[in-house]
């Protein structure tokens, strides 16, 4: 029978019906970072568990890790006690860990593919839930909670309910100026930010199979802010390419059996959907975030929609979301003051986003009055930039240059808004207080978006500035 | 290790109102900086309770009305966003036991069955008709009664919903799975040995 990618993965990973009626699934990869571990530590020391199989479990520091400051002990205490508390963990239960003096280290979700250790076929569980981003290489990746965490490293396996699979094809060219992140938060906007409960969501058609790597881990990694608890690509020539060569992938004779397998995971052609969506892809414009949810969004040259327009289940929470932006019902985007903009995130910090967003910056300066940052995902990202330039390109700008980690996305670091602040932010989510002070303000939108921000000082049309 | 049967919880109520309540807001980041689940119970809904400067704003949370409240009454798509389990301990440490709301997010729903919270499902009238009769009398005594799928208080009974699975793990008294899946070892190594990659 057709099958698949997701009910292949599960499948092969199915290891039996618990009697609660869930499944116990194998989770090859698990990967680990400082704050939804150490409790999970804690309640395998409680029962006297061990790590079952530490050769699959991968760690690094990134949710706390200061962007500005290398040196330990770090000057937040709480902080230093997490990272010192992952690294004993690691050190006494026999766990890699991808520490800061590595040089590998960084956001989690940046980590994992850049040192090939996420492949396709696999599944792949951590405890965040931008776990999906892996799903991009054909993968079945989603986030779990800390009790879940404990499961994965006492048993490899987890318990879990099989999801319906929605097929999102995105056919047709892009329009110029037009980005993955654009593709994610368009389809958010259409399917809703619980539109894809129940679901896991497979990405197709030409736009994705257009896409670089990083672009497809920029929409997957956005799955759940639309309720899907993953989201994957099929595996194809880009990810055996992406993927060859790296610290963790098969090599030799092994590598071309590898991708012999990985490609038999993809979808079979006539394989049944439980719910298939299109989309064109020349109705996707350069979106950005007006509200407090990732699905509050519109085309940069729409209005923000009058609440007498909106459905009626909707009409709560954009009242409610105005308020707190401050934002009127039917005004622009395009001409609000910004005062600060974040490229980075496990979303928006690899290596193409800083590219292009240096590219756009070169011979540019940032707005007066506009803080701007910009923190590579990972360690392997910052020293690639540094290596091409980008990062003098940044700093000449009016950048700041900063060390790997998730920084601002959710501020659980020193990298926080102030006060009600506008943030132009490439990361996944504007949720009232979620870059750290509690009356700062997000809009999210994409690296070439922030940069157009960035240098007009207010939310601009990136095509309308760069004369895309 | 054996745990109790939840088949039914009863308390007061509480209404939060709102769509898309994420767990940012039910525990924000700030307190997360912790590497035990202690203490979350304080720093539930931190910033829906508290004004920048810490003053606390006029909430049904911080309305002494509803001080014996031990269930959540709560609008669509309740614990979206992050994974934080964080947010289902910090609200089981506040000392609620269950949620009713009109939907929940898959990874915050997972994570509080399995901290034996049963999160159940209502209608959007039903959710206004609880809050209502809450708001009018806030000692009134709610039953969420996962056995028979039903939510009732002050002499009225809607019907509710939950995934079955985690409905039947609350039953039977196997919300939290580690027992079972530790039963499993032999068969999970004999479902790795099939895999390459876990070689």
């Amino acid at each position: 029978m057709a099958k698949s990618l997701y009910e292949k993965v599960w499948d092969a990973h199915a290891v039996r019906q618990l009697p609660n009626g869930a499944t116990q699934l194998l989770i090859g990869t698990h990967l680990i970072h400082e704050v939804t571990s150490p409790q999970a530590f804690g309640m395998l020391r409680d029962r006297g568990l061990t790590v079952k199989y530490p050769q699959r479990t991968f760690a690094t520091v990134d949710h706390i890790v200061p962007t500005d400051e290398a040196q330990e002990p770090y000057s937040d205490p709480l902080a230093d006690a997490m990272i010192k508390a992952l690294r004993q963990n690691c050190k006494d239960f026999g766990v890699t860990f991808f520490d800061t003096d590595t040089g590998k280290q960084g956001v989690v979700h940046i980590v994992g593919p850049e040192q090939g250790i996420t492949q396709p076929g696999m599944t792949i569980a951590c405890g965040d839930s931008h776990t999906s981003t892996h799903g991009a290489f054909g993968a079945i990746a989603f986030g779990i909670g800390t009790s879940q965490v404990r499961d994965v490293l006492a048993t490899q396996t987890m318990a879990m309910s099989k999801l319906k699979v929605r097929r999102i094809n995105v056919d047709g060219a892009l329009r110029k100026g037009v980005r993955a992140k654009d593709v994610i938060l368009h389809i958010i906007m259409k399917l809703g930010v619980n539109g894809g409960t129940g679901y896991a969501y497979e990405y197709a058609g030409s736009v994705f199979d257009a896409m670089t790597m990083e672009e497809r881990m920029t929409v997957c990694n956005m799955s759940i802010e639309g309720g899907a608890r993953c989201g994957y690509v099929n595996p194809d020539e880009t990810t055996f390419n992406y993927l060859k060569g790296r610290p963790y992938c098969p090599k030799g004779a092994a590598w071309d059996e590898a991708v012999e397998k990985w490609r038999g995971y993809a979808s079979d052609p006539d394989c049944q959907y439980d719910d298939v969506v299109n989309i064109n892809a020349a109705d996707i414009e350069p979106t950005v975030t007006w509200g407090v949810t990732p699905g509050q969004a519109i085309p940069i040259s729409a209005n923000i929609p009058m609440i007498a327009d909106l459905p009626e289940d909707q009409k709560g929470t954009a009242v409610e979301a105005l308020e707190y932006m401050q934002f009127n019902e039917g005004e622009s985007m395009k001409g609000k003051k910004i005062d600060v903009v974040f490229v980075g995130s496990c979303t928006n910090g690899r290596f193409s986003d800083l590219e292009e967003a240096a590219g756009y910056l070169k011979g540019r300066k940032v707005a007066n009055g506009v803080k701007a940052i910009c923190v590579p995902g990972s360690q392997v990202v910052s020293m690639i930039a540094e290596q091409k330039g980008l990062h003098k390109i940044f700093m000449e700008a009016g950048f700041e240059w900063r060390g790997a980690g998730c920084s601002m996305c959710l501020a659980m670091n020193p990298d926080k808004l102030v006060g009600d602040q506008l943030c132009a932010s490439t990361s996944n989510r504007n949720f009232k207080g979620r870059q750290g002070s509690i009356t700062g303000r997000t809009v999210l939108m994409s690296p070439l978006m922030a940069v157009a921000a960035a240098v007009t000082g207010e939310i601009s049309d990136a095509r309308e500035v760069f004369g895309l | 290790m054996s745990l109790p049967a939840i088949k039914q919880v009863t308390g007061k109520g509480v209404y939060i109102p709102g769509d898309d309540i994420d767990t940012d807001r039910i525990i924000p980041a700030r307190f997360m900086k912790c590497v035990t689940f202690d203490g979350l119970g304080e720093f539930m809904f931190y910033d829906v309770r508290h004004d920048p400067q810490g003053n606390k704003r006029k909430h049904n949370l911080n309305d002494p009305r509803f001080a014996e409240a031990s269930i959540i009454i709560s609008g669509n798509n309740f614990g979206c966003g992050s994974s934080r389990e964080h947010a289902p301990q910090a609200i089981a440490k506040a000392g609620f036991k269950a949620v009713i709301a009109e939907g929940y997010a898959e990874i915050f729903f997972g994570n509080s069955t399995q901290l034996g919270i049963p999160c159940v499902a209502v209608s959007a009238a039903d959710r206004a008709k609880l809050a209502a009769a809450v708001e009018a009398d806030p000692s009134v005594e709610i039953t969420v009664d996962v056995d028979k799928l039903e939510v009732r208080f002050g002499g009225q009974s809607v019907p509710c919903t939950m995934r079955e699975a985690n409905r039947d793990a609350l039953l039977s008294g196997r919300w939290d799975p580690i027992s079972d899946l530790i039963a499993g070892a032999e068969e999970v190594a004999a479902v790795a040995a099939k895999l390459t990659y876990m070689q």
